[in-house]
């Protein structure tokens, strides 16, 4: 077969169990395509020995007679999960060659089930970005349009589900970095509940923020990823939530209290929060939005009116918390145990200096410096002390707004992607296209992005949906009906 | 608080508080599931949470917890509910995190206090605070020609840093403070209290003020890791204090270290050069809960403490208050106390003979009771054979010496072997003193002639004739009889 880059996770799982092609077939041409498009930047590391090993493990189980939804599926990672057969580097000069020698819980699950591991997808340096520029090693290119930028952190792993280089990946999302580049690159991704996967292994950047998830064409297929991907990891990662794992693919067709067949949707209200539709967002962006959200209402849901007064407020919030705990969690890349060290330096001071100045790019040390100063005595108590009180105020904000709805709704980033380079000298100006985003990371709720359209210059347009703690059932039903009754989520980019 | 009666030098008021690290005996870190044994190669001992290779998180080990507890439930202080972990950031290379996991403003355990006699006078020393932290790995600068070798084994082990108010009052003080602290974390089991390993370290900060002026400004000496060399460097650091202010210079807060083999103490960095720690809460770790049944059950399982068997070895076997202090050094001393004392129904006999005898053999072989080679039973046996006139108190001595040295097994075939048995037949001992008199007619002149020495040393000369088997009683009363 030829076109198995065309088929998601549940036909090409379907195609394997029938022996209509293998795990080795589908891992050789997938990697064959991830080099054919080497020139978007999405891989950072392949390594096709481990890979054609790992597929032709999976096709001797499928010979034995075993059938799991993930079973020989070839998937990659983001390259801030560790991995024990590639490289990790996070994107950071500072981990050009690091080689972990554990796999991340999240690597393991996947693995569990049978999941192959094409490679390690590009991503803006230690998750640190909403453009994928920050990258030590190079710009990924977003399929829609080679001079704009795929969204980030997890650039690479949006890419690659839109240039159908992988059929599923996995990203990591702190402020937005799954929900803004599958916005951008017209693709599916859910950021769970925090603490519903666990972290051990996804070299952190801000800790109380971080949380894997899935991203791919279609709801139904994170939900099969996610269901092997989620679920209490509580010997390894103490913000793991004791919760137990959920099968997602069958909470996607259970059907709502009252729903019918045209009305699947039926009793879901769904809050606009108004400050997501304020004058800040593009009118093709809000337009597509609203496009889709009558959609909604043609599927039985209702729109209501919800306020979350302290969006605005998320940005500086976000701004202090997860550069403090970056600047922290960034302290063992010393030059010491592991990672860069400088060539030549004077001293151990020297040695720390210029190792770190040397493995940092700009904005990871930018972020270093925020934390730094944000945590430093005389300081702490104005800037840490109160953003983590106007946090606990945020949360508040969506609990009083889930008394009136069941999910919110709203755009994933302000606008469709930018030009390659617009952004990179104004990093005030990235950070304000986090408005949307920011809020839910930081309440820890989940939230996803769903293809909605296409804007400005046919770039594709996501919708966001937001639930309640561990709503994330609700939120896959909600973005899977949407995507039972429309096709934007089917559609490639051209030359694709 | 200390007494009311304070010790002044050189008209100077002595004012210290300690902080105490104690390393909990648990069997893996406090964060990591690598084991906490000591002295393995460099490195073999760390996994990846303790190299902190990326990805790593950190999971509580609820066994440093529980000794948390112990220690609180120990000293009557507060247990807290739910306290905090917070990280303290800083840059060394045997920090493998750049930030050592602590506890900040809420900590675990929460006030009580720690007392003591010094000399026959009561003291209690206040407790701020001991909260759980992990320990750091060790640089090692000799091994390596211009570098320096990390070895990583103790990075994660659990700490107790024990904290106490600025109540004690002088450096005799101070040591008897940590020997009853180190006597409590050994008692209760959650500390090996060993100080050649760092099990048990001692940092005092120390200041000297005029009497009712305000607190001076503080020193502190680190690492003081013997209590011959707290006395020492306390003694020497309130000198030089007090020499400092005299001379006009004002003292400067700094940290200092104590170099036994010159006796001072020298700065290794002022208060100009402190670090700020940046401390906030670990994102990693969410607050520790401590569940009123978990103290519930670790109460129950707790040993009586050592300051309450005192108090019960005191109304139980009307023992002096002194004695009872010194046989709750430990467990294994207070058990083999009370084993001897019941089997011999002499509480006060066997307590002289473990705070003479036992205690000679076991300090000058460095041994601990649990392994001495005379049994409880034995000395209640040997104590019995004192008590019913068998044998004199010396001869008992030449038996427990041979029992220690295992020349001989068991008491009354040792007192056989050697002949040791008390002449307790007058008529022979009768013939003996004759004998002396009439070989010491001088002496005899003498105590007739009113001195009463020559007595005693007429005693000795029986006693030395009877090659100590008579009982010295009988000799007295039957010279007194002679001579009078």
């Amino acid at each position: 077969m030829n076109d198995l880059h065309t088929l998601g996770v549940g036909e090409l799982a379907s195609a394997i169990a029938d022996r209509k092609t293998s795990s080795v077939e589908a891992a050789q041409h997938l990697l064959a395509r991830a080099k054919q498009h080497s020139a978007l930047g999405a891989y950072l590391a392949v390594n096709e020995d481990a890979t054609l090993a790992q597929a032709r493990a999976a096709d001797a189980r499928i010979a034995a007679g075993e059938r799991s939804p993930l079973l020989g599926v070839p998937l990659a990672h983001k390259d801030i999960f560790v991995t024990k057969d590639f490289v990790t580097t996070a994107g950071s000069k500072m981990l050009e060659a690091y080689q972990s020698p554990f796999d991340a819980t999240v690597v393991q699950r996947l693995a569990a089930q049978g999941a192959v591991t094409l490679g390690k997808l590009n991503c803006d340096e230690f998750a640190m970005g909403g453009s994928n520029e920050n990258s030590a090693f190079g710009a990924v290119r977003n399929p829609w349009d080679t001079t704009r930028v795929p969204g980030g952190s997890s650039g690479g792993s949006a890419v690659a589900v839109a240039a159908r280089l992988a059929p599923a990946v996995t990203g990591t999302d702190t402020g937005g970095s799954i929900r803004q580049p599958a916005s951008f690159c017209g693709v599916t991704g859910i950021k769970p509940t925090y603490g519903r996967c666990s972290r051990y292994g996804m070299v952190a950047f801000a800790s109380s923020l971080d949380q894997a998830g899935p991203m791919a064409r279609s709801a139904a297929d994170c939900a099969v990823l996610l269901s092997a991907m989620a679920g209490p990891d509580l010997d390894r990662d103490s913000t793991s939530l004791d919760h137990p794992a959920e099968d997602y693919t069958t909470l996607l067709s259970r059907p709502r209290e009252g729903a019918t067949a045209a009305q699947p949707l039926k009793g879901l209200r769904i809050g606009l929060p108004k400050e997501f539709f304020g004058e800040g967002c593009a009118p093709d962006v809000l337009a597509t939005v609203r496009a889709a959200l009558a959609e909604y209402e043609k599927l039985g849901a209702t729109l209501v009116d919800v306020s979350l007064p302290r969006t605005e407020l998320s940005i500086p919030v976000y701004y202090i918390i997860a550069p403090a705990e970056a600047s922290s969690n960034l302290s063992r890349f010393d030059g010491v145990k592991f990672g860069h060290r400088a060539a030549k330096y004077d001293d151990l001071i020297d040695m720390y200096k210029k190792s770190r100045s040397e493995g940092f790019g700009p904005e990871v040390q930018r972020r270093i410096m925020i934390g730094t100063y944000v945590l430093s005595h005389g300081y702490y108590d104005a800037y840490y002390l109160q953003a983590q009180k106007i946090r606990r105020l945020i949360a508040q904000d969506f609990q009083a707004a889930f008394a009136q709805c069941d999910l919110i709704a709203g755009p994933v980033a302000p606008t469709v992607a930018w030009k390659l380079g617009e952004k990179s000298d104004d990093p005030v100006a990235n950070y304000l296209a986090d408005i949307y985003t920011l809020s839910t990371s930081l309440a820890g709720l989940p939230g996803m992005s769903v293809p909605a359209g296409f804007g400005a210059g046919g770039l594709p347009v996501g919708l966001q949906l937001v639930g309640n703690y561990f709503q994330e059932g609700p939120l896959l039903q909600a973005a899977h009906a949407f995507q039972q009754a429309t096709d934007w989520h089917t559609r490639a980019p051209q030359g694709y | 608080m200390s007494s009311s009666k304070s010790l002044l030098v050189g008209g100077y008021e002595v004012v210290i508080g300690f902080e105490t690290h104690a390393q909990l005996a648990t069997q893996s870190k406090i964060f990591s599931r690598a084991s906490t044994a000591f002295g393995a190669e460099p490195n073999t001992q760390a996994c990846a949470v303790d190299l902190a290779l990326p990805g790593t998180l950190p999971v509580m080990n609820k066994a440093a917890v529980e000794l948390a507890i112990r220690l609180g439930l120990a000293l009557g202080s507060h247990i807290a509910e739910q306290s905090v972990f917070a990280r303290k950031n800083y840059f060394y290379p045997d920090l493998p995190k750049g930030y050592q996991i602590s506890q900040f403003e809420i900590p675990v355990v929460q006030g009580g206090e720690v007392s003591f006699f010094l000399g026959d006078e009561k003291k209690t020393v206040r407790l701020v605070r001991a909260h759980l932290e992990e320990d750091a790995g060790k640089s090692l600068h000799e091994d390596f020609i211009g570098q320096s070798g990390i070895d990583l084994n103790r990075a994660g082990t659990p700490l107790l840093e024990i904290v106490t108010e600025p109540d004690i009052r002088s450096s005799a003080e101070a040591v008897a403070y940590a020997k009853e602290l180190h006597k409590i974390v050994t008692w209760i089991g959650i500390c090996d209290g060993n100080m050649q390993e760092g099990s048990f370290r001692c940092d005092a900060n120390v200041s000297v003020r005029k009497p009712g002026a305000p607190l001076g400004t503080r020193r502190e000496i680190k690492n003081l890791n013997s209590f011959k060399f707290m006395q020492q460097a306390i003694d020497y650091e309130v000198r030089w204090q007090i020499e400092q202010i005299e001379d006009g210079h004002a003292i400067q807060q700094a940290t200092v270290l104590f170099d036994p083999d010159t006796g001072e103490t020298r700065a290794m960095r002022t208060k100009e050069d402190a670090a700020d720690y940046r401390y906030f809460p670990d994102p990693d770790l969410p607050p520790l809960v401590i569940a009123r049944d978990w103290v519930e059950q670790v109460k129950a399982a707790m040993p009586e403490l050592p300051r309450g068997m005192a108090e019960r070895l005191v109304r139980d076997y009307g023992l002096p208050e002194y004695d009872a202090t010194t046989l709750t050094q430990s467990p294994a001393m207070a058990a083999y106390f009370e084993a001897a004392a019941q089997a011999s129904g002499q509480a006060k006999l066997v307590s002289n003979w473990i705070m003479g005898e036992v205690s000679r053999r076991l300090n000058a072989e460095e041994g601990d009771i649990a392994s001495a080679p005379v049994s409880a039973a034995q000395l209640a046996t040997l104590i019995g054979r004192i008590a019913d006139g068998t044998v004199s108190n010396n001869a008992a001595k030449q038996v427990f010496d041979a029992l220690w040295t295992g020349e001989g097994r068991e008491v009354d075939a040792v007192i056989e072997a050697k002949g040791l048995k008390q002449m307790n037949d007058s008529g022979a001992l009768e013939k003996i003193i004759d004998e002396v008199m009439a070989a010491n007619a001088e002496m005899v002149e003498q105590f007739r002639a009113g001195k009463d020495k020559a007595f005693n040393a007429l005693v000795g000369q029986a006693m030395k004739a009877s090659k100590g088997k008579a009982n010295p009683q009988q000799v007295n009363d039957l010279l007194r009889q002679k001579l009078g």
